[in-house]
């Protein structure tokens, strides 16, 4: 199998929205552990945010990158023709 | 098949229905006069008998099916699957306890528990899925060649998944033993029946979807009990948003408890004890006897004046359970200074962040990141939960998959924090300061399984939370009791535990039985070994590991939980980096992922052992205790596996020759779909 430039683009275009979702990831999670102690002088919904980003602000962020890499790789999908319908 | 989808949310939305009609009956009886026991017993065989039955109904003699679920399962009840797959006794009953315990330092859990499905989805999930097999060894063995990556991948799937299987059987027989007053042998047996009937028959097709039955009652059973305290609380039944506003409560509590003079009293009281305590293991062995001849006088003592009998008996058992020898007594006071020492510590707020000096805190710090990748990594190199990505029909179900998977998980893990603020605020607001002499019935209930244990050091009758000591299982399991709700929802939250442990244990022994069966048996073994053989071999090897477990775990093994936080660190350090290096750097060979998933897993037990132990009795091996490095704790010892996998990998794929024009094409085919013209 030769691999096409249209694969090879597709590809490109997947590793991109991976390593930005990655660097949200990583940047979020760090700096609301890292900087708890002072987030907790803030608050949100009557919880000090600290508290606040562990117990949910977190989770949230993570939904809404899964989320969106599912959404953004099915439309690359459909952009780029894939073909894998019920491969076995 | 006439509209797969549609069949399915029909008898999905009937199951959920007649599981809701069959709590509200139970809660009609229980009004009509039904005994708790009663209660206990139906929802036990009830939902035992329904997992049953859907074994039964989804039994199957082809081997895609069996492996693989024949990968026609639809994203959302996959992800259901997954989630019920995920989450163990551990996450079930313990969470919201350790919460409870440790404030904000628990949320290290829910964080990496949950931040390890963002690795899963993006990095490892859609290309496992393309490569489309049965097991995770196999990608190992297809990607890297030969059979040394793969045998080493099996290695590590047993040695992940079986004590993480003995535990979810262990809390099997604690739930039954509990709740329907089994005996605890008896209930593991229990357990593991209700295990077998779920996976023997049909395999993956027939535990997925009991998992997705058994994720329904579990997150009713985890998420009404608090919902009705929020109600109590705030008028609102979301405790997930309400909670705030309680949280604020607690605070204001612990202000106000903290600093009342009988509490500090008590903290100090228990901190001369286990300088005490300290002083006499300092004093061994002249301390042992010692306080055996003290006991006897002040027995003589009582006897010659005119004390009550109740009395010397106490005092006579005292002397009765004094530890034999020096090593026993080592052992026994170092834990009992510990206890008193925890107990005499300063307490720290439910939302604060690395309390203690700058020093502490920053160290708590570290250790809070660390264990927060450690379990984040860990998760997203579970064996049982990877192969759920080979059960969607497609790649992009596989996507999908994940996401409905970490919602339906999130559901548990945003409850889990507000369960132990609103469990805090009953037990701060009611419990705190009242009368020892009448405390509630649920305090000598579970402090007779060693749940809860009150110990009045100033004796003022009166019980300050300094007193009060409580196991984090205790949190879920009482709940309902401590906040007065009727007996149903217990067992609601018994069934829910039940489930928890059932689904993840069906997952994991199908993990194990499959690395066994698919890559040990078939693969390595023998190749030409036709599909009846190993179909039969996997369910052989799914009896004989199911039974070994529930042996095991019969024998109660005391270190079993903590050894399940191990199999984080180990599965991360053995699959992570060989997994992603198999897929993102077409380089690495099969030298590189041999070499690399040994040092790992190798250096996490090493590090894990040598923090944790100071002897190992049974090699006999004594004093390899050492410092840890930059104060991580052994708990996230994966954490150093998991970079010297990575490093290894490059340097020693690098060493060697690149892989072979095959194994780039493998690299080619798992990276890019096959395109329309």
């Amino acid at each position: 199998m030769q691999t096409s430039d249209r694969q090879k683009q597709y590809w490109r275009r997947n590793m991109r929205v991976t390593l930005i979702l990655l660097a949200i990831w990583l940047l979020a999670t760090f700096s609301a552990c890292f900087f708890a102690r002072e987030l907790n002088g803030l608050s949100v919904l009557g919880f000090p945010l600290g508290f606040y980003m562990g117990a949910q602000g977190l989770l949230l962020i993570y939904l809404a990158i899964v989320g969106f890499y599912a959404f953004y790789m099915n439309r690359l999908d459909r952009e780029y023709g894939v073909d894998e319908g019920g491969s076995r | 098949m006439p509209d797969l989808p549609a069949r399915l949310r029909r008898y999905f939305v009937a199951y959920t229905g007649a599981f809701v009609a069959l709590v509200l009956l139970l809660g009609t009886l229980e009004q009509l006069g039904l005994p708790p026991r009663w209660i206990g017993w139906s929802f036990l065989f009830l939902t035992i008998i329904l997992y049953a039955t859907i074994g039964v109904l989804a039994r199957t003699a082809n081997i895609t099916e069996y492996y693989v679920a024949g990968r026609s399962i639809p994203a959302l009840y996959n992800g259901m699957a997954t989630s019920a797959d995920w989450m163990s006794a551990a996450s079930f009953m313990g969470l919201a306890g350790t919460l409870y315990l440790a404030g904000y330092q628990g949320l290290a859990y829910v964080i990496g528990w949950t931040g390890g499905y963002v690795l899963v989805a993006l990095l490892l999930a859609p290309y496992l899925r393309r490569f489309g097999q049965y097991t995770i060894p196999d990608f190992l063995g297809e990607r890297y060649g030969g059979d040394s990556a793969r045998l080493i991948g099996v290695a590590a799937v047993v040695l992940a998944s079986f004590v993480y299987v003995v535990a979810q059987i262990y809390g099997v027989g604690l739930i039954t033993s509990r709740f329907v007053g089994l005996q605890f042998e008896v209930g593991v047996f229990v357990g593991l029946a209700g295990i077998l009937v779920c996976s023997f028959l049909g395999g993956m097709r027939a535990v997925t979807w009991t998992q997705v039955a058994q994720y329904v009652i579990l997150i009713a059973a985890y998420v009404v009990p608090v919902a009705i305290l929020s109600f109590k609380a705030t008028g609102l039944p979301l405790p997930q948003i309400a909670y705030g506003e309680v949280l604020q409560r607690v605070e204001a509590l612990e202000t106000k408890i903290f600093q009342q003079p009988e509490e500090v009293e008590a903290r100090r009281l228990y901190r001369e004890r286990a300088e005490e305590t300290g002083e006499r293991i300092a004093r061994l062995p002249e301390s042992l006897t010692e306080e055996r001849q003290r006991l006897s006088e002040k027995i003589g003592e009582l006897k010659a004046g005119d004390a009550r009998m109740r009395d010397i008996v106490v005092v006579e058992r005292q002397r009765r359970e004094l530890p034999q020898n020096v090593d026993a007594a080592r052992d026994y006071w170092e834990a009992s200074m510990e206890a008193a020492a925890e107990r005499g510590a300063e307490p720290v707020h439910h939302a604060t962040a690395f309390p203690g000096d700058e020093g502490r805190s920053d160290n708590a710090r570290l250790n809070f990141l660390a264990l927060v990748f450690c379990l984040m990594i860990g998760t997203a190199a579970l064996p049982h939960i990877l192969m759920r990505s080979y059960t969607t029909p497609t790649v992009a179900d596989a996507r999908t998959s994940v996401f409905w998977s970490l919602l339906f998980i999130s559901l548990l893990y945003l409850t889990a924090p507000a369960y132990a603020v609103f469990a805090k605020y009953e037990i701060y607001s009611g419990l705190i300061g009242s009368s020892i002499a009448e405390l509630p019935g649920w305090i000598a209930s579970w402090g007779k399984v060693g749940l809860v244990s009150i110990d009045d050091i100033n004796g003022d009758g009166r019980l300050q939370l300094a007193e009060l000591t409580l196991n984090p299982d205790l949190i879920v399991l009482a709940t309902p009791e401590i906040a007065g709700l009727p007996y149903v929802v217990s067992g609601l939250v018994a069934a829910g535990a039940l489930a928890a442990a059932l689904s993840t244990a069906d997952g994991l022994l199908l993990t194990i039985a499959g690395a066994l069966s698919h890559d040990l048996y078939y693969k390595i073994h023998r190749p030409q070994a036709s599909t009846q053989w190993r179909l039969l071999v996997s369910k052989t090897m799914l009896l004989v590991v199911a039974v070994l477990g529930a042996t095991v775990a019969a024998q109660k093994p005391a270190s079993i939980l903590y050894m399940v936080s191990w199999a984080f660190s180990i599965a991360a350090a053995a699959f992570f980096p060989a997994l992603v290096c198999g897929i993102f750097w077409k380089r690495a060979n099969q030298a590189g992922a041999v070499a690399g998933m040994l040092v790992g897993m190798l250096l996490t037990l090493y590090y894990l052992v040598r923090v944790q132990f100071d002897s190992i009795p049974w090699l006999g091996i004594h004093g390899i205790r050492m410092q840890p490095w930059f104060g991580i704790e052994s708990l996230s010892a994966g954490i150093w596996g998991v970079a010297a996998g990575f490093v290894t990998i490059v340097v020693v794929s690098l060493l060697t020759s690149p892989p072979s024009a095959e194994l780039q094409r493998f690299v080619r085919s798992v990276r890019y779909p096959p395109m329309q013209a």
